[in-house]
């Protein structure tokens, strides 16, 4: 009757309320990710569409990749949902939320969420991907999330700038980097905190942000409520959500999920020989330039004549500039139209119209950014999967 | 009779979710349906994995060639890196199960 997370929680007769009340929760139906032991089971969750499960304990959801057709913002319930520790907040309080600035500033901070949202807010576009994104399909396989491409997702974010909270605490000369905490955490006091720290100039770069609004919303809980960290650019291991601790230090913060974690090689291109492990390491942080093909999976048939394909492309900050496509496995590639600029962090849709002729074909999506880079054709390898951003490739046959 | 009253209850609760602000959230996730698959030393997997992860951890992991290396790893990650307390006898039967079982 109860599980052993009831018993941990201590939940008596609320656990056994929710166990009844949830019996038809999941079992929705299942997809099978394109890659060994890739079976899911879609879930629903509170405030979300069915999702791919991917972890229960904590919540682990990934966007089905077919959102992705649906335009350049990914909605709130379809939003991807990453949790590392399994003490999440579920009854937190949004009137008795604190978000606490500390550490080296002249006046430390305790704001309420109605403190935060009375400054004179900001909004942004911008993609955040998990670091694991796409790591199922990396070859040989690797321990960790086995996602598919869907850990990603593009939200107008809406809140404030840190770097005008910060200067409201007044950050002491010498400091060197800002820590991140949240409200979630272990279930074990030895499990090491979830806390991520940013460089002092990034921190004040005026576009880390701190946001509370999502897509015209509140954030959903799994996304963060009420208060979460944008980092445009860099991977979402950066977006410490249910944020409630922020710390300047004068020091490289040296916790867990900085200096072990989250970890790829200091080598050209962040890889290594697949298989091998890197002599040194740096933190993860900017995403890698990817595009994809949208309205068209893998193994469609489609009819022979002429069809528009359309796909999103993303990287890093610096914004696309070209998306090319190609019908023929990477001989040929032409210029695809794009859509909207919504901002050099957000998803840049793009479309081409093309014409098959009867047979197999591989179709291709190849973006280049703004500072020259593009996508390899063969895929790169790292020990933690991480930065996947092979050309993909879509198999359709035409009839 | 209870249990409809805490039902109705908690589906008031969320279907109040969303309207943010005002009133503690008291987010409710699915029941936590995965379980581990029956094995040999089930119980001691049940007993020390259970506390900090679903099952579903250990079940989406790929399939690699060398399982017993691979989930010794994991094991080893889990005491060292994660603290969990997990007593030195029980460590090669959690490992037997894991390599055994997925």
């Amino acid at each position: 009757m109860f599980d052993r997370r009831d018993l941990l929680k201590g939940a008596g007769l609320a656990a056994m309320a929710a166990t009844l009340n949830s019996t038809k929760a999941l079992a929705l139906d299942t997809v099978t990710l394109p890659f060994a032991n890739g079976e899911r089971p879609l879930v629903k969750y509170p405030q979300k569409r069915p999702m791919i499960g991917l972890t229960s304990r904590p919540p682990q959801l990934e966007t089905p990749f077919a959102v992705f057709n649906d335009g350049p913002i990914t909605p709130n319930n379809a939003f991807f949902v990453r949790y590392h520790l399994s003490d999440l907040p579920y009854d937190l309080n949004p009137d008795k939320f604190t978000l606490e600035v500390k550490g080296n500033v002249d006046k430390p901070l305790k704001l309420s969420l109605k403190d935060i949202r009375k400054m004179k807010a900001t909004e942004i576009v911008a993609v955040n991907q998990c670091s694991g994104n796409s790591r199922g399909f990396f070859e040989p396989r690797v321990a960790g999330g086995q996602l598919a491409n869907g850990a990603m997702g593009c939200a107008r974010w809406r809140g404030v700038p840190l770097k005008n909270v910060l200067e409201m605490a007044g950050v002491h000369s010498g400091a060197r980097q800002v820590t991140f905490n949240g409200m979630d955490g272990p279930v074990n006091d030895k499990t090491p905190d979830f806390i991520k720290a940013l460089d002092i100039d990034h921190a004040t770069d005026g576009e880390v942000m701190l946001a509370y609004g999502m897509n015209g919303e509140d954030l959903p809980f799994l996304n963060g409520f009420p208060l979460r960290l944008i980092v445009p650019g860099y991977f979402g291991t950066y977006w410490v959500k249910h944020l409630n601790e922020i710390t300047v230090i004068d020091d490289v913060y040296d916790g867990f999920w900085m200096k072990s974690a989250y970890r790829i090689p200091d080598t050209p291109n962040n890889a290594v020989e697949p298989g091998t492990a890197p002599k040194a390491t740096i933190p993860i942080n900017r995403f890698t330039i990817r595009s994809f093909i949208t309205s068209v999976p893998d193994g469609a048939k489609l009819k022979a004549g002429a069809v528009t394909l359309r796909g999103i492309a993303f990287d890093g900050g610096k914004g696309i500039k070209q998306v090319e496509v190609s019908t023929d496995g990477g001989k040929t590639w032409v210029g695809a139209k794009l859509g909207k600029d919504l901002g050099k962090y957000a998803f840049r849709e793009w479309k081409l119209p093309v014409k098959l002729a009867a047979g197999s074909h591989e179709l291709k999506v190849r973006a280049t950014g703004n500072g020259g880079e593009t996508q390899p054709d063969m895929p790169r390898w790292n020990p933690a999967g991480y930065l996947r951003n092979v050309v993909e490739t879509i198999r359709v046959s035409v009839a | 009779m209870q249990r409809i009253v805490l039902l109705a209850i908690t589906l008031a609760v969320t279907a109040l979710m969303g309207s943010s602000l005002a009133a503690p959230v008291n987010y409710k996730t699915p029941d936590e349906v995965a379980a581990f698959k029956p094995g040999p030393n089930l119980e001691v997997v049940q007993g020390n994995c259970s506390a900090c992860h679903s099952s579903d951890y250990v079940a989406t992991q790929p399939p690699m060639k060398d399982k017993r290396a691979f989930w010794q790893a994991e094991v080893t990650k889990m005491i060292k890196v994660y603290g969990a307390p997990i007593d030195d006898a029980d460590v090669g039967k959690i490992v037997d199960y894991l390599t055994a079982t997925y």
